[in-house]
């Protein structure tokens, strides 16, 4: 492994992106931030800006509206970033998979790195997919 | 020549700070988690930020921005703050005494950083950034006279110099300036101002991230995003040092000195980080009132008191 991505994988910033979620994955994204499970251990900050982003978390069903937006911000992100689909909307769309509005799982829209099932999925589970996409 | 441009480059300037106030930038993270009763970061996550936003991430430029003004604001950041270095540290590391009149040209310098944000964020056509901006230089007005009062009473105390290596001199000689009541009040009143020259949180609303996502910092990304982490690292650093050389005695580096002297950098850099930890974002408005009435208030009955001699 090189300097540059030793450095890269041990900083890792983060930014969320909600699609038309239920809000339990947003908060269960949240709970990692909390004192219980600390991801800024590995290095990890949520940022406000997605330029300044190196791993985009997208959760939720996304539907017609969603999709121009999440082109427009997995566009404006600076490269290389990586993608994390978080729960089962994200990943497949779940319920809302058959949905009239529904505009296709995350996947179809941009490239993913790594999926995150459940719904919602544990901290320890985004964690454990954290751990995978940075030994990957 | 070369002289100068190694203190400029490495020792006192732009590699040792940069280091130093990297250091103290994961002490200040580490605190942040402790308080919050978390792990916190490894001690090289400063590096490995600087490293990855230089060398990995892409620098994406504004479409409706001006193109020239926005890559070269960071650059003259770091310069700002480099300079603003060498001329802080020399006199307080021992390396050389400065100049009549130093006092002045760092208060000038230390505004550059400030007021380069200031002019990148307004030339990347971004409207989050354009408040970002206009909230800076709000908070630079008002902070700006307090500063300049508290650089007065020091004079004052000093007996009438305007060199920074004077002023050390002096308190090595009769103690330190923070010993009596009008030295209290004004270590407590340039604590503030140094709060809001570094935007930590009481005064970060020029880059609220929960607000305005990040305010002035919104369009850089890569290499002058790893320029702007720099000039941070080194403010970091230089303004506790200043604020020790002002009222605290300066750095003394003979035998056990050395280990006196950290400690009085971890304490002033403590305090801000507990500050920052226990307070919330106040609005602008509070911020000015509370520069422009009470802190210039403060300023003023300590240049008082030491006229008369407490």
């Amino acid at each position: 492994m090189g300097f540059k991505e030793f450095c890269f994988k041990k900083s890792l910033w983060l930014f969320h992106f909600g699609g038309a979620s239920c809000n339990n994955c947003d908060i269960e994204i949240l709970d990692c931030l909390t004192p219980r499970y600390d991801v800024e251990r590995f290095g990890m900050l949520l940022v406000g800006s997605v330029r300044h982003a190196d791993v985009l978390l997208v959760n939720g069903s996304i539907n017609k509206r969603d999709k121009s937006r999440l082109l427009e911000i997995y566009e404006q992100a600076s490269k290389p970033i990586l993608v994390v689909a978080i729960g089962a909307c994200g990943c497949t769309g779940g319920i809302f998979a058959e949905g009239d509005t529904f505009a296709g799982p995350v996947d179809k829209i941009i490239p993913v790195d790594a999926y995150i099932p459940g719904c919602p999925p544990k901290p320890e589970a985004i964690l454990a997919g954290v751990v995978k996409l940075l030994n990957k | 020549m070369a002289e100068q441009l190694f203190y400029f480059l490495i020792y006192p300037g732009l590699l040792f700070a940069a280091v130093i106030g990297a250091f103290l930038s994961w002490y200040d993270r580490k605190i942040t988690a402790w308080v919050q009763f978390r792990k916190g970061p490894p001690l090289f996550q400063p590096f490995y930020d600087f490293f990855k936003l230089l060398l990995v991430k892409e620098t994406i430029l504004p479409k409706y921005g001006s193109k020239g003004v926005f890559l070269l604001a960071p650059i003259f950041a770091v310069f700002g703050a480099a300079i603003s270095g060498v001329f802080i540290l020399l006199p307080l590391l021992g390396i050389q005494s400065g100049f009549q009149g130093d006092l002045i040209v760092i208060f000038y310098l230390l505004t550059i950083p400030s007021l380069t944000y200031i002019i990148g964020a307004l030339a990347s056509g971004n409207p989050l950034a354009a408040v970002g901006g206009s909230r800076e230089m709000k908070l630079i007005l008002s902070y700006e006279l307090t500063f300049l009062l508290v650089i007065v009473a020091i004079i004052q105390k000093a007996g009438l110099t305007i060199s920074f290596s004077d002023i050390i001199a002096e308190q090595n000689l009769n103690g330190a300036f923070a010993g009596n009541i009008s030295g209290i009040i004004l270590f407590i009143v340039a604590i503030f101002c140094i709060q809001a020259k570094l935007a930590l949180v009481p005064f970060d609303m020029p880059e609220a991230e929960t607000e305005i996502a990040s305010g002035i910092m919104i369009e850089y990304s890569g290499t002058p995003y790893a320029l702007i982490k720099l000039t941070k690292y080194i403010m970091f650093f230089i303004l506790p040092a200043f604020l020790i050389g002002l009222l605290w005695s300066g750095l003394n580096f003979q035998g056990i000195n050395i280990l006196w002297s950290i400690l009085k950098i971890l304490f002033v850099v403590l305090l801000l980080t507990l500050i920052r930890n226990t307070n919330p974002r106040v609005k602008i408005k509070q911020a000015v009132r509370y520069f422009v009435i009470w802190m210039n208030l403060l300023a003023i009955i300590a240049i008082v008191l030491s006229y008369f001699g407490y």
